[in-house]
């Protein structure tokens, strides 16, 4: 071992082996743990997509039975969500990046950082168990609704309970970034020097801790109804399958802005770096992810429109759903400003976060069509539904996701990818993104309901373009991976701070010591994104 | 003439938001795009740090608000006169279950399709036997959710004659996406010869017509065939594994069994089927409708 001799000694080199991996506290080490099993479970979650695109292709049978069908479609949104898009972001890279960007060593429980991971991996092997354990994945859509969840013999006792387990690791990670922000914050780093991602993953955490046990009890009841038979939700033992509905969406619409807001934060974290100045509208930003967070908990209803609810609290759940918009407009004219008068460098970082404003942007705005009662009642439970959540989750951070990791890349690993070819995936991730998504909200529009296996002919050829986007936007991915490994393996090494980055992380070597900093890092002069190179204005 | 008296409002207030929604989405990325272009580091060698402009921050925020408030103002106003039919609304119970409508007139007609007069306003009372389903008729542009043990309605005033599809759009199981049926609107005389005509019956076996009506033939085939139930063909004195408390037993099916099986379905599980997916007739069918069912099924031999 010659080559770590000449290295200087960082967390990835200090110590060997699998078990200074399974065991190790170091929360940048977790991360990694994080960013391979949820890497994992994400091309799990792809392939089923696929098939789905590959089924839908034609109408009436391709490939696969319409039970099969329907279990794909559960177990794609299970894994798409519980151990994809929500963890994602915020245990990955805010495991990785928090403490550093806070200029601290760790983060505030290392201990309960490492059983979250245990946590979350328990919780997936049950979810993938049901494909080999019991009657079959369950067949029941992400959102088990009752009083199908109840009655159908698929093993979604399993499925549930793999959430459950899921819910606990979600909300250690919460507990812990909020101890970490309030607690470990570098002397000199008050809440307002914060960087913007910390502050998204301040958010993020609350919503993480409050909202999540509510999907947890909830879940515990359809197992409890199936099971021992207490009738909660089923009405033919007495229950009421809309009181379902409303706890779950208690957490689960809270739940988007978990999958939003880190992604929110790693934009601004992005677009300030490439445009080497200062965010335009910190506050404004900071702030209004906590009005999102906030505001976030009171507008479950909207999923609940044709549920026969009543017109009050239609209007309550409507109006809100409008307001909760707001801010996230703020936002993305924040981040827009943020180019204006800036020493622009277009890095792929940047394409993926312009990216994200883009898909974001037709997620957002096809939200508010959503929220329009009058037009919910056309498109509810479309693939226009369909369409709007891949926009926001996928397109947006699912795209977030992509560019963290090629801006943090370089600090993780010390080494650098190849530009080009990470330029040509992202054309053909964006591009195929686009084809097959797109043609889903005019699905939606002219009347096609979402979980459908089987489709009338005047679906049949926007079916076919969507399919066709899923295969260029598989081919992109691969790149992607193929680009970021081959990356790792032999990419160029890079210095401490490869994009003149002005945050903590950019301070220390890369990567980064056991410790994170060799010496105390200093603040930026004048606030966290004052970059002395720039004019003032 | 629209298809339906809801097809303006949801048709205007969606193409007002997709308009506003194409400006912004337009307007922003055009932005974005120029500004790549204008300081690009070429060109703009070095940046300029701007915090932040109040006026902008509040015109930024106001304006979407208003925004929103109009897309709420015309959401909720054509929405509104979705929740109030009409008093004198022809009133037809609407059964979802699954997988198959059936529909039920003042008059007691019963059907699997529906044909309504134009421009009569008729009120939709939904009701299921199992799990959610919800009612969509996308050419009408309304859809309302049929809950187990709910009052759900829904109600319109069909305005063009023409055949629609009605879809099931609340995922409810295997067969789901073919819960299908259709909605033909015609004039008022051809309406009245329709409603007086009775389907001719008088040829099809009573046991066959109540498998029909209480859609025991979307699980279950007549002609051998796999579905998502045993077919009844040679059902009576098959000999079959069935699934008792776990256990597995060989038995030949006879009335008990059958009689049984209808009642309480998760009594003895068909091997290789799934538990729970039949609801227990024992409150739905009487015990002469069973009789009648079981003696059609002993003539499929
Ligand atoms: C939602 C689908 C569904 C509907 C609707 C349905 N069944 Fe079933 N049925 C099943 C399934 C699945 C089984 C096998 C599992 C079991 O034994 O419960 C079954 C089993 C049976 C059996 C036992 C067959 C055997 O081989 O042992 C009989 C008899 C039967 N059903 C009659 C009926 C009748 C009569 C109706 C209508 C009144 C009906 N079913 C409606 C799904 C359905
Ligand atoms: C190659 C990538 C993907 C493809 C081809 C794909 C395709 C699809 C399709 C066709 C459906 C609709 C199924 C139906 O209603 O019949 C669907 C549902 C869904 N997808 Fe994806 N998807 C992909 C990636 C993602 C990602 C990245 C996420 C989350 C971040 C996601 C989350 C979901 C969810 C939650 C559902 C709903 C499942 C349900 O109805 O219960 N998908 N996907
Ligand atoms: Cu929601
Ligand atoms: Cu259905």
């Amino acid at each position: 071992m010659s080559e770590t001799a000449a290295m200087p000694l960082n967390y990835l080199n200090v110590k060997k082996g699998i078990w200074s991996w399974l065991f190790t506290l170091d929360h940048k080490r977790i991360a990694l743990l994080y960013l391979y099993s949820i890497g994992a479970f994400f091309l799990v979650g792809v392939v089923l997509g696929v098939v789905m695109r590959l089924e839908l292709f034609n109408p009436g049978r391709d490939i696969i039975e319409p039970q099969t069908y329907n279990q794909v479609f559960t177990l794609h949104g299970v894994i798409m969500i519980f151990l994809f898009i929500i963890p994602s972001i915020p245990a990955v890279f805010g495991n990785f990046f928090l403490p550093i960007m806070l200029g601290t060593d760790d983060v505030a429980f290392p201990r309960l950082n490492l059983f979250s991971w245990y946590l979350y991996i328990i919780g997936a092997l049950f979810a993938l168990s049901t494909l080999i354990y019991g009657n079959g994945p369950a067949d029941t859509g992400w959102t088990f609704y009752a009083p199908y969840s109840v009655k159908t013999g698929t093993n979604v006792s399993m499925s549930v309970l793999a959430a459950f387990i899921l819910g606990f690791s979600s909300i250690l990670t919460g507990l812990n970034f909020i101890v970490t922000i309030h607690r470990l914050r570098t002397p000199g780093m008050t809440f307002n020097k914060m960087p913007l991602f910390s502050w998204a993953l301040y958010a993020t955490s609350w919503i993480q801790v409050l909202a999540t046990p509510v999907i947890g009890i909830t879940l515990m009841m359809i197992i409890a109804e199936r099971m021992f038979g207490v009738g909660l939700f089923d009405p033919s033992i007495g229950g009421d399958p809309i009181l379902y509905q409303h706890l779950f969406w208690i957490y689960s619409h809270p739940a988007v802005y978990i999958m939003a807001l880190p992604a929110m934060g790693v934009v601004s974290e992005i677009i300030p770096t490439f445009a080497q100045r200062s965010i335009f509208g910190y506050k404004p930003i900071a702030y209004s992810s906590m009005a999102i967070a906030f505001v976030g908990y009171f507008v479950w209803g909207h999923h609940m429109f044709t549920s026969g609810m009543s017109g009050a609290a239609a209007i309550v759940f409507s109006i809100l759903t409008f307001l909760v918009a707001i801010p996230t407009a703020i936002k993305v004219f924040n981040w827009v400003a943020t180019l204006y008068k800036g020493s622009i460098d277009i890095q792929v970082p940047l394409l993926y976060a312009l990216a994200f404003i883009f898909n974001f942007l037709i997620g957002g705005l096809t939200g508010l069509v959503l929220g329009a009662l009058v037009v919910d009642v056309h498109v509810h439970d479309t693939y226009f539904v369909v369409g709007h959540f891949h926009y926001v989750m996928f397109g947006g951070t699912g795209f977030a996701f992509f560019g963290a990791l090629h801006y943090w890349f370089p600090k993780i690993w010390g080494k650098m990818y190849n530009k080009t070819r990470a330029n040509l995936a992202f054309a053909l991730l964006f591009i195929g993104f686009n084809t097959l998504y797109f043609p889903m909200l005019v699905l939606g529009i002219m009347g096609m309901p979402r979980r459908y296996y089987d489709y009338l002919p005047e679906f049949h050829s926007l079916n076919q373009i969507s399919t066709v986007g899923s295969w260029i936007l598989v081919v992109g991915l691969l790149l992607m991976i193929f680009n970021l490994v081959a990356g790792y393996l032999k990419g160029q090494k890079v210095g401490g701070n490869p994009w003149n980055g002005i945050t903590l992380e950019w301070q220390t070597d890369s990567p980064p010591p056991l410790h994170n900093f060799d010496k105390m890092p200093e603040l930026p002069a004048g606030g966290p994104y004052n970059y002395p190179n720039a004019k003032s204005e | 003439m629209n298809a339906s008296n809801f097809v303006e409002s949801v048709d205007f207030t969606l193409y007002l938001i997709l308009g506003i929604a194409v400006f912004f989405l337009v307007g922003i990325t055009a932005t974005m795009i120029y500004f790549l272009f204008r300081y690009r580091k070429k060109r703009n060698p070095v940046a300029t740090n701007i915090e932040g402009h109040v006026g902008l921050e509040i015109l930024w925020t106001v304006i979407p608000t208003i925004l929103v408030l109009i897309m709420f103002y015309f959401g909720w106003s054509g929405y509104k006169p979705m929740l109030s039919p009409p008093d004198d609304a022809m009133e037809i119970e609407a059964i979802g279950q699954m997988w198959k409508w059936t529909f039920i007139y003042p008059d007691g007609k019963t059907v699997d399709s529906l044909v309504l007069p134009v421009d009569k306003p008729v009120k939709l009372n939904l009701k299921s036997p199992d799990v959610l389903h919800s009612l969509y008729i996308p050419a009408f542009r309304i859809k309302q959710d049929v809950v187990p043990g709910g009052s759900n309605m829904m109600w319109f005033i069909p305005q063009k004659p023409g055949k629609y599809d009605i879809l099931c759009a609340e995922y409810c199981g295997q067969l789901h996406s073919y819960m299908l049926s259709s909605l033909t609107v015609v004039d008022e005389a051809t309406y009245q010869t329709w409603l007086k005509s009775a389907p001719d019956l008088s040829n099809e076996h009573p046991g066959l017509t109540l498998l029909k009506k209480n859609a025991c033939i979307s699980c279950h085939t007549l002609d051998g065939n796999r579905l998502v139930g045993p077919s009844f063909k040679g059902l009576m004195g098959r000999t079959e594994t069935v699934i008792v408390d776990g256990q597995e037993k060989e038995i030949t099916v006879d009335r008990a069994y059958l009689i049984e099986s209808i009642k309480e379905p998760n009594a003895a599980i068909t091997a290789t089927y799934q538990p729970g997916l039949m609801t227990p007739y024992k409150d739905i069918l009487s015990d002469a409708d069973i009789d009648q069912i079981i003696a059609y099924i002993e003539t499929l031999k």
